[in-house]
């Protein structure tokens, strides 16, 4: 069975939702192989890969990978694509990964599909496109299929493979070396999941009225184990950080549940949650566009709705 | 300093986007053209760096003949000079064409900085600016929210999902700039005016050296199977807070559907 090659996402040296859910995603179409670019992969983050069913771990660790951005991640994978030929590359569908993703592609020849929401065994990728309202099946035709698949995708199922490690050696071309980072600027973060990988998303928008208004937007959101959204109005209020922006210029997230408060629905906002499985809605204005897209909603002021469904749920799970 | 900036003509964003049921291609007929939204972040960039740097910046779009409105829109904000490859062609030029026929009408032309917005509104794949930098060989330096240029270095904050990294290169360098970075001005009247004498460089695929074999439709690197409209979402039930048991009905709702 030919290889699926899956680019491991990890923070700290822990490995990423999505890349359980890539692993048990190529499981389904070869034999899944991750790949680990950089240093700090300990036994615990390689028993988490081999738990997802990666048959071996190729492993490229040398200290200048990750003092450059995107290129040598890119470098590492067409190496690995021009040694291995394997039937796939899958890489998670976020900014990096898809620059990476379009790095390679141009590296291997290859034909490169982004925001896949599904890839079934002939390689065939289905995208949501136009905020949803339109499903198009594609398929690279040139070259190594390189598909970036959104987080939430695919339900991650155990079924343990062997986990080898295989060390690959790299020696980096000049290009892609000329970017550097040369610091990292981490803003405040919680105790909660991760924005894009999230099954569940509370948002906060102009309604919320003020930074303080976000505590029962987060209250709700720790009710149900979820992230915090925002929209642009309340980002660029300064309300919440820029990075829990939601919407076009912001994260795309497709969870299982978004729940949207004091957010009015204009299109840039729709464009990043619009594919989210089930969404419900609280706002205080009835011809809110939100509403269309409402599989329920609650037309009143959050800071009654809101703070009283916090308490429900708390009854409810305790 | 010589600036380039790849602006891309979208349908309006309010518009419905749909695609041509005979080549499964974007339908640019449909809908009003307009400026790709983050590309006017990516010109008021280049704008400003070239104000402080004393640089010229020219504008680069690759699309059918209406695109040269788009031009003209980045000519009046203050853009110094257009660049417009048009060729019938290039037509469904995918993500690999198009990164190649972009590359082939900058390369050579000595530009320091090649600025792109990090996203375009319609097939919003946020891939073209790194393949560009990969096919030219050159420092990116993308998803910006703010861009320091010292004599021939350039560093960045690039947007992350944590916070920012600080990224530093030499010119020249491929940028993508995030709509936090700064507030595109709107045309003046005596910008528009000025506009219309500006220069604009039409190219077609051959005089800007790309191979035939390598554009369009029949080139591509991946292609549409097939694509189907979604049928409007069922209205879903909305309730009126009157009894002030909002909350609860929530709730009910989502133990309903076993999220609780
Ligand atoms: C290039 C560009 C990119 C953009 N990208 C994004 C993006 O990524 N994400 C994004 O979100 N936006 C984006 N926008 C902005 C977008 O157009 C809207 O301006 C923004 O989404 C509005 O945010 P909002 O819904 O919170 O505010 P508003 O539109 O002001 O809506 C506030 C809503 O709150 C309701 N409300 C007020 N008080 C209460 C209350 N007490 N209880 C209940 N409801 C209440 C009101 O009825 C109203 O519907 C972008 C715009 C541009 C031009
Ligand atoms: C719904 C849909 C889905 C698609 N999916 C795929 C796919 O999976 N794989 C694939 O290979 N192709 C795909 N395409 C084709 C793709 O749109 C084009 O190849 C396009 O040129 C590159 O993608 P983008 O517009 O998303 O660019 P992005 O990478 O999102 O654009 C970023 C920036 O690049 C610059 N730029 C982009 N295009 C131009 C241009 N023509 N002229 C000047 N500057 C430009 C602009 O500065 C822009 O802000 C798809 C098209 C549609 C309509």
């Amino acid at each position: 069975m030919a290889e699926v090659l899956v680019l491991v996402e990890q923070l700290d040296g822990s490995v990423k939702k999505v890349t359980s859910e890539l692993l048990t995603l190529a499981r389904s179409l070869g034999e899944p192989a991750a790949v680990w670019v950089g240093g700090g992969l300990d036994d615990a983050a390689a028993a988490s890969l081999a738990e997802f069913g990666a048959a071996t771990i190729y492993v490229a660790d040398s200290a200048d990978l990750s003092e450059f951005a995107v290129a040598p991640k890119a470098e590492v994978l067409a190496q690995l694509v021009a040694e291995k030929s394997p039937a796939a590359v899958l890489i998670a569908s976020n900014a990096e990964g898809k620059e990476v993703a379009g790095r390679l592609a141009v590296k291997a020849n290859s034909g490169v599909i982004t925001d896949a929401v599904a890839v079934d065994s002939g390689f065939v990728a289905t995208q949501s496109v136009f905020g949803g309202s339109t499903v198009v099946h594609s398929k690279v035709t040139k070259g190594t299929p390189i598909i970036t698949v959104r987080p939430n995708s695919v339900a991650p199922e155990a079924a343990a493979g062997a986990g080898t490690k295989v060390a690959v050696s790299v020696a980096l071309t000049d290009s892609a070396k000329k970017a550097k980072v040369t610091g990292r600027t981490v803003a405040a973060k919680g105790g909660r999941p991760e924005l894009a990988e999230a099954a569940i998303v509370v948002s906060g928008g102009r309604g919320v009225g003020a930074a303080e208004g976000f505590g029962v937007i987060e209250s709700l959101a720790d009710s149900l184990g979820a992230a915090v959204g925002a929209s642009r109005a309340a980002t660029d209020a300064g309300w919440y950080p820029h990075q829990y922006q939601v919407g076009q210029t912001g994260k795309t997230v497709s969870p299982q549940l978004y729940i949207a408060n004091g957010i009015s629905g204009a299109i840039q906002h729709r464009a990043g949650m619009q594919t989210s499985k089930t969404i419900v809605v609280v706002n205080k204005d009835a011809e809110a566009p939100m509403f269309e897209l409402a599989d329920y909603g609650v037309v009143g002021d959050l800071f009654a709705v809101v703070p009283q469904l916090t308490e429900e749920i708390k009854k409810r799970t305790s | 300093m010589k600036i380039a900036v790849c602006v891309k003509q979208v349908p309006d964003t309010w518009a419905e986007k749909k695609l041509r049921s005979d080549d499964s291609t974007l339908d640019r007929e449909s809908a009003d053209g307009v400026m790709n939204e983050l590309d006017e972040y990516a010109v008021e960039e280049a704008l400003q760096i070239a104000e402080a740097n004393s640089g010229e910046v020219t504008i680069v779009t690759m699309g059918p003949d209406r695109a040269a409105e788009t031009v003209r829109k980045a000519l009046s904000m203050g853009a110094d000079a257009g660049i417009h490859l048009v060729d019938d062609s290039l037509h469904g030029s995918d993500a690999i064409a198009t990164s190649y026929a972009l590359a082939k009408v900058l390369e050579g032309r000595g530009f320091d900085l090649i600025i792109f917005g990090s996203e375009s509104t319609d097939a919003r794949m946020s891939v073209v600016p790194a393949m560009v930098a990969e096919r030219l060989g050159v420092a990116q330096l993308t998803f910006a929210q703010k861009v320091n240029v010292a004599g021939s270095t350039v560093t960045i904050e690039r947007a992350t999902d944590y916070g920012y990294d600080t990224v530093e290169a030499s010119t020249p360098a491929v940028i993508s700039v995030v709509e936090k970075i700064n507030e595109p001005r709107y045309p003046s009247f005596k910008g528009i005016m000025a506009a219309k004498k500006k220069p604009v460089e039409s190219l077609g695929a051959g005089d800007a050296g790309i191979d035939g074999g390598q554009i369009g439709l029949s080139a591509a690197w991946s292609g549409v199977n097939d694509f189907a409209v979604r049928p409007p979402k069922a209205a879903g039930t909305v309730v009126t807070d009157e009894a002030g048991d909002g909350g609860i009905k929530i709730a009910e709702f989502l133990s309903a559907q076993k999220f609780i």
